[in-house]
């Protein structure tokens, strides 16, 4: 455990710097506020809807879905690859197959479009 | 112990000093990179050779004007860049550096000075923590109240997340040869030669998983061939467009702290971190500071690679990112993981 006393030291000191980096710069700065320099960035016309209501593509969404799949399935592997030594031929078949399994679902959603942009 | 707790102290406060400095000379390198690549002079009027500009616009950045629009959700506006440097400068502290075996400090053994918190998982650290730098770039989109930034910040998330599956494949075949997530032991399992000759880096027993790792590197850092989260033709400036002040700065801050732990972890993952081919190095202080330079150079010429790349190659299209990232690096550090269990059965990688 004694390991994760720097680790908790080096978090303090990682998470207190921006604090007081941006603290520091709310000091000093110059600032003089006005309703025109306050307007969202875009074309010059006013803006008359909020970015939130933006629509984008619903394939963010499918890519999202399909990372936390794969995600898992590395998660499972980083154990697998650490004690590959001692697994020994089981263990890579036993891979193997969960490979396998994995591979179905990769082509069916390669087949119906999931990895497709347009 | 209290040379324990001084040890952690130095430590740390070397870290994240040089951290710190990488910036602004990075930021140098940078500039006057790409002007050497475009033919130009670049900035050369701030002291010698320009060297002193990246600091002249750190104050001019400290002291300008913040902005926050109108109709931004501030508490994520702010928290956005705040995550951003917190992910970017803990993400180093797992790196090992240097060897540090047998070394004395006032007659007491110090084991671990130069690798502080040597941790067995690593790598483990390093992914999850890293994975967290996505939290910053969605926020920032989304707490904006601008189209662009959260076009940009949805894009570079999206991005993140598919080049992040490849990156974690292609380091499950650097763990089956070190058999640890150690990162220490990452680096010695690369000492020695592989088949009579061929230093036994991770880069040369395993290309395909090098280059992968290489690549989705660019894609994590939001580099050139794939800065879709920024792109400036088309997107202003991404997730950070309505940033100024020292806002602004944190973010462009941990994009390079991120570029240098990107560096230390190809070097440590597959160029054989400290390591020189074909020789062991000494022991105490002597190997340590050659260690450490050793580890110095190959990060430098990482963090060059970065900027070479940068200023040579053009913006990939998002359907080209997305179906290089799921369709071709995908299988691909599937099929290194694949040849490396296949070596290791086989006997060609003992």
């Amino acid at each position: 455990m004694e390991h994760y006393v720097p680790i908790l030291v080096y978090a303090l000191v990682a998470i207190s710097f921006p604090i007081i980096a941006l603290l520091m710069a709310k000091v000093v700065r110059a600032g003089s506020p006005d309703p025109v320099k306050a307007e969202p960035y875009e074309c010059g016309v006013k803006t008359n809807t909020v970015a939130f209501d933006t629509r984008f593509s619903i394939r963010y969404y499918l890519i999202a879905v399909l990372f936390v799949i794969f995600d898992v399935e590395t998660i499972f592997l980083f154990p697998w690859a650490v004690s590959f030594d001692r697994l020994a031929l089981f263990g890579f078949i036993e891979m193997m197959v969960f490979l396998a399994i994995l591979l179905v679902g990769y082509v069916y959603a390669w087949r119906r479009g999931a990895l497709e942009w347009a | 112990m209290w040379v324990d707790a001084a040890v952690i102290g130095i430590k740390l406060v070397a870290v994240v000093g040089v951290l710190l400095m990488t910036v602004p000379i990075m930021v140098w390198v940078e500039r006057r990179g790409s002007a050497l690549i475009q033919d130009r002079l670049g900035p050369n009027r701030v002291g010698p050779a320009g060297l002193l500009q990246p600091f002249v616009d750190a104050i001019k950045l400290l002291i300008k004007e913040n902005l926050i629009p109108a109709g931004v959700d501030k508490l994520l506006f702010v928290l956005a860049p705040t995550i951003a440097l917190v992910v970017a400068l803990s993400l180093f502290i797992a790196v090992p550096f240097a060897v540090d075996d047998g070394l004395e400090l006032v007659e007491t053994p110090i084991d671990g000075f130069i690798v502080a918190p040597d941790l067995n998982i690593g790598i483990l650290y390093i992914f999850a923590i890293a994975s967290l730098a996505v939290y910053s770039i969605v926020l920032a989109g989304w707490g904006s109240n601008n189209k662009y930034a959260l076009l940009g910040g949805i894009r570079a998330s999206a991005q993140t997340i598919s080049y992040r599956l490849a990156m974690t494949l292609s380091v499950v075949g650097v763990i089956m040869a070190a058999g640890s997530l150690h990162l220490t032991q990452v680096v010695t399992s690369q000492s020695g030669v592989w088949l009579g000759f061929l230093p036994r880096w991770n880069f040369l027993i395993q290309p395909l998983g090098g280059i992968i790792f290489i690549v989705a590197a660019f894609a994590e850092t939001n580099r050139l061939p794939f800065d879709l989260a920024e792109a400036d033709s088309e997107l202003v400036a991404g997730y950070h467009t309505e940033y100024s002040s020292m806002n602004f700065a944190a973010f462009f801050m941990s994009k390079y702290i991120h570029m240098v732990t990107s560096a230390a972890l190809i070097t440590v993952l597959f160029f054989g971190g400290w390591q020189i081919p074909w020789i062991s190095l000494p022991g105490g202080w002597m190997g340590a500071g050659l260690s450490l330079g050793v580890f110095s150079a190959k990060v430098v010429f990482f963090l060059w690679l970065f900027v070479w790349v940068r200023w040579t190659l053009p913006r990939f299209r998002f359907d080209q990112l997305m179906a290089l990232g799921w369709k071709i690096m995908l299988p691909l550090a599937v099929l290194n993981f694949l040849w490396v269990g296949v070596a290791m059965a086989s006997g060609i990688l003992t």
